[in-house]
């Protein structure tokens, strides 16, 4: 039962660590030929990032049929759009202040951040 | 690198069949084109690959066309390609559903008939195994896209429903396959497989997001609406020919035809016919609008009697309708203050969920009776599949989606979730008294000469003097003079006092005209005329003083009718709880009247504009939340301060960006059914919220066996599935409520 229970409150451990204590330094930066792919779940790359203090472009591909892939929503900017199944679909963002910015679908199920540098 | 996708132009300039392979000719030639088809009929190219629009659209201008971009411009286009998808996605899950049910109901009648599900024979192992595997066939065709979902998330960092059903129904699965595979490695009590659990649970769950999606579209009927009053075409005269194009092709400054019955396309300035247009769709007013030359169309609303040419003013994403469209949208998916803890909690819930369920399992391990590992295995699979982050991600937006949608249909904008809850909350209203209370037109009633001059040319003088002024007095005074045919001289020297009145000179002499403060401050004899004046004022008029070479002229009144409806709206206001307070620029007395006739016992009088906002202010540090209502332009200040801003409209002229609401038509009705409609959808977040936490909160011990120390109860898995699918339909189902709700009648 020692071991049982070793490997139970490892398992915690791992849950805490993966999904809250890990942070990815990974982010890709926009360009005119990146689409983000809305996909089985995710965003496809979840982590965007864009030149801080002017105006960019984020190019989403939605090829997830379900109902919570087919809207995007940066609450911070006050900008939802309905996104169209397998059609590119051009989200434009504002000058933005350096900083994260947090973007998900209506029910936060699919979430990503845009980086602005 | 971008993927193949396809892209659809709209071409401008092929006016013959022939132009077809040219087009399609230059689109192939771009790289990464694979496929490029033109409809002739819809000038329209549909391009699968991966090139970019702006080389598509370069190679078609280098052939000598001009090209736009299709992809998602049209919001109808939009609506109906989501509404297709989404029905395939609903026959998909209906699909999935009887599969695994047609699996897992046999197998649970079994189970609750026929006996336990164990292994004690070679005879029971095979025949187990057969139908283990073809539960994992039925897992693989029904439950794919949540294992495919979880996975995809495990290596985003991050958890979802998806997560919680495939470790859920997984855990199940692979725990019987182990009964059945290696029954020595398990204790022979627990030697029990879930293979209907599995099943069922699959099942269950796609049937619930299948009917979650048929509500889901519910919720969005008023942005079809709006949507649905977009005109696809439009008959536009070029080069002196009438031609029928797409709307989007509708360019600024074109003329555009409309004939009777026929929705506007685009909003502009009349420049030929007159005619009534219903615009009750935009405003909620149900009396249609005469229009004559230089009125203002709106796009969306219908032209019903004459036939009408008017020049293009604003097109595309420009137009008043396509604004509405906009906020609307946005303000639907826009969250009030109410739904960030729920937030908060959603972005915290999967991980904790699963770690509720090796603590739950740990438990039985340790402490629970025989068979331990079955029952920690039952029981972390019911903690994973009960929990429903959905329920809690849906249930501020599906009721916002729907409140928001409603108001809109009342003529009532509401701009974000915030000021949706903070009207909620209103407990004193501030009514502008001009334009919101009265009909904002007033009209000459009375002069009184004191002797020096005739009454025409007081009023001839007064409206000379008035010319240069926008306030809507001044206006009614210009007005008159008009009517009468009297000779406007040219005003010199003008200048307007703010909050007390005008001085300016005209045809030599010169004119003061104002209030009693003006005339007092600048020492004119007013004799007994303030008496007069008195008396005007009790009437709900307002007495204007008009002096000549600094000499008392005369009394000029003038009243701004009261709107008809204003007194029943009051009423409406003021039996819901809230404080009515009136506010105006004019004197004392007029203010008085005015608020006696309309049942307002609170009156702010004399205040000057620039004090609106200080009032705001008192009643805010009196501890009230203050709702402004005003007409968007000159009331910025304070309607920026209060706690909710209302921009009343007149017909579509609406600051739409002012104010926190924007009210449509001109009736104190629509302020009473916005008040009503953010109250309803708040009432309806907090059920929709309390039943999510509470369904959470009970569900998760419940299902982990809180219950089984004291009553032997432990929760099954199946049931879990069944609640956890329901849970979030339940939540959606309650927001359509929502969609049953009338203001009262008016």
């Amino acid at each position: 039962m020692f071991i049982i229970n070793l490997l139970g409150i490892a398992l915690i451990g791992f849950i805490v660590w993966w999904f809250w204590l890990y942070r990815s330094k990974d982010a890709v930066a926009v360009t005119e030929n990146l689409s983000i792919r809305v996909e089985n779940g995710v965003y496809q790359p979840t982590r965007i990032e864009i030149q801080a203090n002017q105006a960019s472009t984020l190019h989403f591909l939605r090829v997830d049929e379900t109902p919570c892939a087919g809207q995007v929503i940066f609450p911070d900017l006050e900008i939802s759009e309905d996104l169209p199944l397998n059609k590119v679909f051009s989200v434009e963002l504002p000058a933005l202040a350096p900083g994260e910015y947090d973007f998900h679908c209506q029910m936060q199920m699919y979430r990503g951040v845009v980086i602005a540098k | 690198m971008r993927e193949a996708h396809q892209q659809e132009l709209l071409i401008e300039g092929a006016g013959c069949a022939s132009c077809v392979g040219k087009i399609e000719a230059a689109l192939k030639a771009v790289d990464g084109v694979e496929r490029a088809e033109m409809n002739f009929a819809q000038r329209t190219v549909s391009v699968d690959g991966n090139a970019s629009m702006d080389l598509l659209m370069a190679a078609v201008e280098k052939a000598g066309y001009n090209a736009k971009p299709m992809n998602a411009k049209n919001e109808e286009g939009v609506l109906d390609e989501k509404e297709r998808a989404d029905h395939a996605y609903y026959k998909r899950l209906i699909r999935e559903t009887a599969i695994a049910l047609t699996l897992g109901i046999p197998l649970m009648v079994y189970s609750l008939f026929a006996g336990e599900m164990t292994i004690t024979t070679q005879t029971e192992q095979g025949v187990w195994l057969v139908i283990g595997v073809v539960t994992g066939v039925v897992l693989y065709i029904s439950g794919k896209h949540f294992f495919v979902g979880a996975w995809n998330s495990f290596r985003n960092h991050s958890a979802n429903m998806d997560t919680l059903i495939a470790l859920g129904t997984g855990t199940a699965w692979v725990y019987s396959m182990v009964v059945v595979l290696l029954p020595w490695a398990v204790p022979e009590l627990a030697r029990h497989v879930y293979f209907e659990a599995t099943a069922m649970i699959i099942g269950l769950i796609d049937l619930g997001l299948a009917l979650e999606l048929k509500a889901r579209g519910r919720t969005s009927l008023a942005i079809k609406r709006l949507i649905g009053l977009q005109a696809q075409t439009a008959s536009v005269i070029r080069d002196g020919v009438e031609v029928d194009i797409a709307i989007d092709q509708v360019l600024a400054e074109d003329i555009v035809r409309v004939r009777p019955g026929e929705r506007i396309p685009v909003d502009g300035l009349i420049t030929e016919g007159h005619t009534s247009i219903d615009e009750s769709m935009l405003t909620g007013e149900p009396m249609p609008v005469e229009k004559q030359l230089d009125d203002e169309v709106v796009a969306g609303t219908i032209n019903q009697t004459g036939s009408i040419m008017f020049r293009a003013t604003r097109v595309g994403k420009d137009t008043a309708l396509a604004q509405i469209i906009n906020m609307v949208k946005r303000a639907q998916n826009s969250k009030p203050p109410i739904g960030r803890l729920a937030d908060v909690i959603s972005s915290y819930f999967v991980p904790v969920v699963m770690i509720i369920a090796v603590v739950s399992a740990l438990v039985w391990l340790n402490f629970g009776p025989h068979p331990a590992v079955a029952l920690a295995i039952v029981s972390a699979t019911t903690v994973l599949i009960i929990a429903c982050p959905c329920a809690l991600g849906l249930a501020t937006p599906m009721s916002v989606m729907v409140g928001v949608g409603k108001a809109a249909e009342a003529g009532v904008l509401i701009r974000n979730g915030e000021a949706l809850q903070t009207a909620s909350k209103i407990t004193a209203m501030i009514l502008d008294k001009t334009g919101t209370i009265t009909a904002g037109r007033p009209k000459v009633t009375d002069i009184v000469p004191s002797g020096q001059f005739q009454e025409a040319e007081i009023l001839r003088l007064a409206a000379s003097l008035e010319m240069g002024s926008e306030h809507p007095l001044a206006l009614s005074i210009v007005e008159s003079a008009q009517e009468l045919n009297l000779n406007l001289e040219k005003a010199e020297e003008f200048n307007a006092i703010t909050g007390h009145g005008v001085e300016a000179v005209v045809g030599g002499k010169q004119l003061l005209f104002g209030n009693a403060k003006l005339m007092r401050d600048r020492k004119i004899e007013l004799h007994n005329y303030q008496d007069q004046a008195q008396l005007f004022a009790a009437e709900a008029k307002t007495p204007m003083y008009f002096a000549v070479d600094g000499e008392f002229a005369g009394l000029i009144a003038v009243a701004d009718p009261i709107k008809e409806d204003a007194i029943e709206a009051i009423k409406r206001l003021q039996h819901s709880g809230i404080r009515v307070v009136m506010l105006t620029g004019d004197n004392a007395n007029t203010a008085k009247a005015v608020a006696e006739k309309v049942g307002i016992t609170e009156v702010f009088a004399e205040v000057l504009p620039d004090q609106k906002a200080e009032k705001v202010a008192a009643l805010q540090a009196e501890g009230e939340v203050v709702g402004m209502t005003g007409d968007g332009i000159n009331d910025a200040p304070a309607l920026a301060l209060a706690n909710v801003g209302f921009a009343i409209g007149t017909g579509t002229d609406v600051a739409i960006e002012s104010a926190d609401i924007t009210l449509m038509r001109g009736s104190l009705h629509g302020l009473a059914d916005a008040i009503a409609v953010s109250k309803a959808t708040l009432r309806n977040i907090k059920q929709n919220l309390f039943g999510a936490f509470i369904y959470n909160a009970a569900g998760i011990p419940f299902a982990a066996g809180v219950l089984y120390p004291f009553f032997g109860l432990l929760l099954s898995p199946v049931i879990a599935g069944a609640a956890m699918a329901f849970s979030s339909l339940t939540v959606v189902t309650n927001a359509n409520r929502l969609r049953l709700f009338k203001a009262e009648n008016h």
